[in-house]
């Protein structure tokens, strides 16, 4: 849905799932949704269910009060195989790889070689390489990519046929610690194998809502399963993309192809944070030199929070300008926030006008309203830091 | 109460006089999904036929309300700009978005009845 400025349609389109281009490919889950009444929509060649009937402000309310159960399997799991993986992968990605511990796991983003994002990714170190979760809408290219870019004694093998399960929210270790004890103490962002419900799963403590929670990444035939059996509990209810969206916004997170892209640096996008350390000292991922300036001189524009003063929301592709009228930049992701009960936004501005508090405006259908720039995240985060 | 006309665009036009009550249809509340945001138009302000008249904001998306009928904007629902889930919950009643003073009346002949929009809205994919 990436366009140069925001859509209005007609109210006769405001169904944006109803055309379908191609033929679109189902995740095992699929039946499971139509079931429940899901609106299915097209997504990233898949179909997909972006809200079910109590629809997109209730599901998200519910993932922020309780648990909500996300199918995400139409995301690419790939995983490395050998034992200089991690060093192997250090090439293509700015994060201290090497460094994470077996069954850890990490955020990090493969480069092109002027500094710009082709994906990001979660990492987990496992004994003998690395299991990888990338963006559905790249993982053929991204698998083509590390193919053609890794050592060939690292053995590259897409496991697209797996299922991928997210539970999140503040009941959601104490309902998967029913089937699974173990996960009630995982640290956050820890990987462990698990068996829920008689199926073997790889747990891992993350998410994209800013709530506690867990992806469930197990064999398509026993998705249904699982999934059956977590929706069963009490205080869980299964959610879609819609409020998958609002949640990561709400929580500051990027969403790639609209937040970040080919265009957009780390440094640029906010998340200097994911150049390790010792990678900063030793440079060798793609595009160092660009983004090590940047972090030493700062960038020309950056990723901020945006709260517009009113109550029209700011979405993607809005022009942002400053109390002179001057353009300074875009919105790249917003809508409304159900747990701010507010509009929120993220985009890029011109660096001086970046800073906390700072007053701009976001010209919503040729009308420039107020907005101030805001701290990320809008809403306080849940990950798990022991207990 | 007269009856209630409606557009392929799924809004509905209800005649009082010489004045016209506005909103969009229950089908269009149900396909929008959660209404976050409504943006009337100023009173006085005339509105044509088939041209912008409103907009509401889903939690997915921002679509155009157009004028069924053309007219001079008396009241507005100042409501469910407060309060737009009211469109959800009550398209057809509570949440009416406009009220005019019709130019011609008779552009209301040219719309559907309700048998006609409802056998309209089954043709939807």
């Amino acid at each position: 849905m990436a366009s140069d400025s925001p859509e209005v349609r007609p109210l006769s389109q405001a169904d944006p799932g109803s055309p379908a281009a191609a033929p679109l490919r189902r995740t095992p889950l699929y039946e499971l949704h139509r079931a429940r009444g899901a609106k299915m929509v097209p997504f990233a060649g898949y179909e997909m269910p972006v809200q079910y009937p109590t629809g997109i402000i209730s599901e998200h309310l519910q993932t922020r009060a309780q648990a909500g159960l996300f199918d995400v399997s139409h995301m690419g799991q790939i995983r490395l195989r050998g034992a200089a993986a991690a060093s192997a992968l250090e090439a293509l990605v700015p994060g201290d790889l090497q460094a994470l511990a077996p069954q850890r796991m990490r955020y990090t983003l493969l480069l092109n070689d002027k500094g710009g994002i082709l994906d990001d990714l979660m990492v987990t170190r496992l004994e003998d390489g690395l299991m990888l979760v990338v963006n559905a809408a790249c993982k053929e290219s991204d698998l083509a990519y590390l193919q053609a870019h890794l050592d060939r004694e690292i053995a590259v093998e897409p496991r697209f046929d797996r299922a991928l399960l997210a539970l999140q929210g503040p009941a959601a270790a104490a309902v998967l610690a029913r089937f699974a004890p173990g996960v009630a103490r995982m640290p956050f962002l820890s990987s462990a194998e698990l068996s829920i419900a008689g199926a073997p799963c790889t747990v891992t403590r993350s998410g994209y809502t800013g709530e506690d929670g867990f992806e469930i990444a197990l064999a398509a035939e026993h998705a249904v399963t699982v999934a059956e059996k977590l929706l069963a509990e009490p205080g869980v209810a299964p959610i879609g993309l819609g409020a998958r969206d609002t949640l990561r916004l709400e929580a500051g997170l990027c969403l790639y192809g609209h937040d970040i892209d080919e265009t957009t640096t780390p440094v640029e996008a906010g998340l200097a944070w994911t150049v390790g350390k010792r990678r900063r000292t030793e440079g060798g991922f793609p595009g160092a030199s660009i983004i090590l300036r940047q972090v030493a001189e700062g960038p020309a524009r950056k990723r901020v929070g945006i709260r517009p003063d009113g109550r029209a929301p700011a979405r993607e592709g809005t022009i942002i300008v400053d109390p002179a009228n001057n353009a300074i930049g875009k919105v790249t992701s917003g809508g409304f926030g159900p747990s701010i009960n507010a509009p929120v936004a993220m985009g890029y501005v011109d660096a001086p006008h970046g800073r906390e508090g700072a007053t701009l405006a976001v010209v919503v259908r040729d009308v420039a309203r107020l907005a101030h720039v805001a701290p990320l995240p809008f809403v306080r985060t849940h990950y798990y830091r022991g207990s | 109460m007269s009856a209630v006309r409606f557009t392929k665009d799924h809004e509905w036009v209800r005649q009082e006089g010489d004045l016209a009550v506005i909103g969009i249809t229950d089908y269009a509340q149900s396909q929008l999904g959660d209404v976050v945001y409504v943006e009337l138009p100023e009173h006085g302000r005339q509105i044509e036929q088939g041209k912008e008249a409103a907009v509401v904001e889903s939690a997915k998306a921002a679509s155009e309300v157009y004028a069924p009928v053309t007219g001079e904007v008396v009241a507005v629902n100042d409501e469910i700009v407060s309060d737009p889930a009211k469109v959800n919950a009550d398209a057809m009643g509570a949440g009416w978005f406009i009220k005019i003073r019709l130019a011609d009346p008779k552009q209301l002949d040219g719309l559907m009845d309700e048998a006609a929009y409802q056998a309209f809205v089954g043709e939807q994919p």
